[in-house]
């Protein structure tokens, strides 16, 4: 068993190919769209560039944690994982239409409303063009870093078994998981928060990073139990996989739910204008559904689902609640950013979709493609005998 | 001591094995045959000795859930009753039934009165405290919690028969099959 050497099944290459042509279509959706509506795409593609980019970066926050705590579930999903921090060049490219588009997308980048507005100049030493663009550069700069290192050292891990890179992999991810929780909290700062520059709320940071880990243990998930319909991991992924990576999915919905009522809570209790008026757009014309939506559906029935052993050992059930999840991470992402620069009243606009499926499409392909380049188990990852090992011997 | 009355009721019939694995087959063989109740006693807690023994749910998931589904009714009614009812107190012109601001305290009273049911419920359906259990009665059960692996076959079963329960533990590579009186 030892010596299989975990080949990605064919069906790798399927989804490959077939998300690669979805998104060139929604590509060229976008193209057309962002030449005709360019304040609307723009919007459009921030939702669903900070959606797969929350997977990307999800992947690269639970990889470094599976080093530093351990256990069976990371070591099924670790290849999944690090295939999607090893999209995150991709994503550097896919944030391009936002760079050129700040001016359209960011009021504090615009001359005359900076003028006008004393909390904008106010603001201006942060958010002001130069110092946005020289801090996304840092950020994929470090993000990209910890990816490269952490998968060229577990692809060496692969090949020479050397003991030693455990332990190097282990120290990069106790510093990387804090470089990642710094440079994500200034990233959501920057795109998600300065859309309405008026509102702050410090445990903005904190959220998104809750929502990204979520988002991509419902992906790993997802994918986990597609691999497993097919040799060679229809061999190696048992019911007590699935069972402890849906616990762990059933703590990250909790965590979500958490420090989203925790933002809530405050400033409605806070009730003051620069705050609150960041949730009254988002309670009423309409977006109140969505809201609603989101707490049924985001919270409470992922919540009282993963509740149950049966659903969790199921590949089936669990890959439905998994999908569903990543379904509801989009509309709270779309529930964020949507309403910031639209219309009082609810609206869903064709370029949400063309958007999602353009970037995802694209996103999905170069994910498989990455997928499909290594074996689909750390095969001399020295717990790995330990985390296969069938309960009857 | 000859007459059969005066015999002291039959319990079980204990099998006494080496080793995690023999006892894993003597258990699955044991309910291959039919037998259903039983018990295995181990020094530390073994998967798939559970499994097979036929690993039967028991009803403590379903009390911890009412005992939190109670826990965030009382907890809810309790801040809703002091303070919309009993005692409204205008706090920053907050409404008196200020529901964002009392989902802390359910919540809190939910995985309070949740975890108690989980301890409480345990306790009861395992009938503890119990001071004590026929099963102490078989000869070098203190092993049980060192290094020795015990099947018991309870006289409760239908299937159960002295000889023939006897004779089939014995066939299983048992160190030692020894009656349990209760």
């Amino acid at each position: 068993m030892s010596q299989a050497v975990y080949t990605p099944p064919p069906v790798v290459s399927l989804i490959q190919r077939r998300s690669l042509i979805v998104g060139a279509i929604g590509i060229a959706v976008c193209v057309i769209g962002a030449i005709f509506r360019p304040a609307q795409f723009l919007n459009s593609w921030l939702i669903s560039f900070m959606f797969w980019i929350g997977i990307a970066l999800g992947c690269l926050a639970l990889v470094m944690l599976q080093y530093l705590s351990g256990g069976a579930w990371g070591l099924v999903i670790r290849r999944v994982l690090e295939s999607g921090t090893r999209t995150l060049p991709l994503m550097a490219l896919l944030f391009l239409p936002i760079l050129f588009g700040i001016r359209a997308l960011y009021v504090w980048a615009r001359p005359a409303d900076v003028a006008a507005s004393e909390l904008l100049r106010e603001k201006h030493f942060y958010l002001n063009i130069p110092f946005f663009v020289a801090r996304a550069v840092i950020y994929f700069a470090a993000w990209i870093a910890l990816a490269w290192f952490l998968n060229k050292w577990s692809r060496r891990q692969d090949v020479t078994a050397d003991q030693r890179l455990e332990r190097r992999l282990q120290l990069l991810s106790a510093g990387g998981l804090v470089l990642y929780g710094l440079t994500i909290t200034f990233a959501a700062v920057d795109w998600m928060m300065s859309l309405q520059p008026e509102w702050t709320s410090t445990i903005f940071g904190i959220l998104v990073i809750g929502g990204q880990a979520l988002s991509a243990m419902a992906f790993a998930v997802a994918v986990t139990v597609l691999l497993a319909q097919y040799e060679p991991m229809s061999h190696v992924i048992q019911p007590r996989h699935l069972h402890d990576l849906g616990t762990l999915l059933f703590a990250f919905v909790m965590l979500w739910a958490y420090f989203s009522f925790s933002q809530f809570l405050i400033i409605w209790s806070g009730n003051l204008p620069e705050e609150v008026t960041w949730y009254t757009r988002r309670l009423n014309g309409g977006w109140q559904w969505v809201a609603l939506l989101v707490v049924l559906f985001h919270f409470a029935l992922p919540f009282v689902l993963l509740l149950s052993r049966d659903v969790k050992r199921n590949a089936r059930t669990i890959a439905i609640v998994a999908v569903w999840v990543i379904v509801m991470r989009f509309i709270d992402l779309f529930w964020v950013i949507a309403p910031a620069r639209r219309a009082e009243h609810l609206a869903v606009h064709w370029l949400d979709l063309a958007a999602l499926v353009g970037s995802g499409g694209v996103w999905l392909g170069y994910f498989a493609w990455q997928l499909r380049k290594r074996p689909l188990l750390p095969v001399n990852d020295p717990h790995l005998q330990e985390a296969l090992n069938h309960a009857e011997h | 001591m000859a007459t059969g009355d005066r015999r002291p009721a039959l319990y079980g019939v204990m099998a006494e094995f080496d080793n995690p694995d023999a006892v894993i087959a003597a258990t699955r063989r044991a309910y291959e045959e039919g037998y259903r109740k039983m018990d295995a006693y181990t020094p530390y807690p073994i998967e798939e000795l559970s499994e097979a023994l036929g690993y039967h749910r028991n009803r403590l998931p379903l009390v911890v859930l009412i005992g939190g589904l109670l826990g965030a009714i009382g907890g809810y009614w309790l801040l809703y009753w002091t303070s919309v009812i009993d005692y409204p107190i205008n706090v920053g012109g907050r409404p008196y039934h200020s529901w964002p601001s009392f989902i802390p305290i359910t919540f809190e009273t939910t995985v309070l009165v949740a975890a108690l049911s989980a301890v409480l419920g345990m306790l009861a359906l395992n009938g503890l405290p119990m001071p004590n259990h026929p099963v102490f009665n078989t000869p070098n059960f203190e092993l049980a919690t060192r290094d020795r692996f015990f099947l018991c076959i309870e006289a409760a079963d239908p299937r159960f028969d002295h000889d023939a329960t006897a004779n089939f533990l014995r066939s299983l590579n048992a160190r030692e099959v020894t009656d349990v009186e209760s």
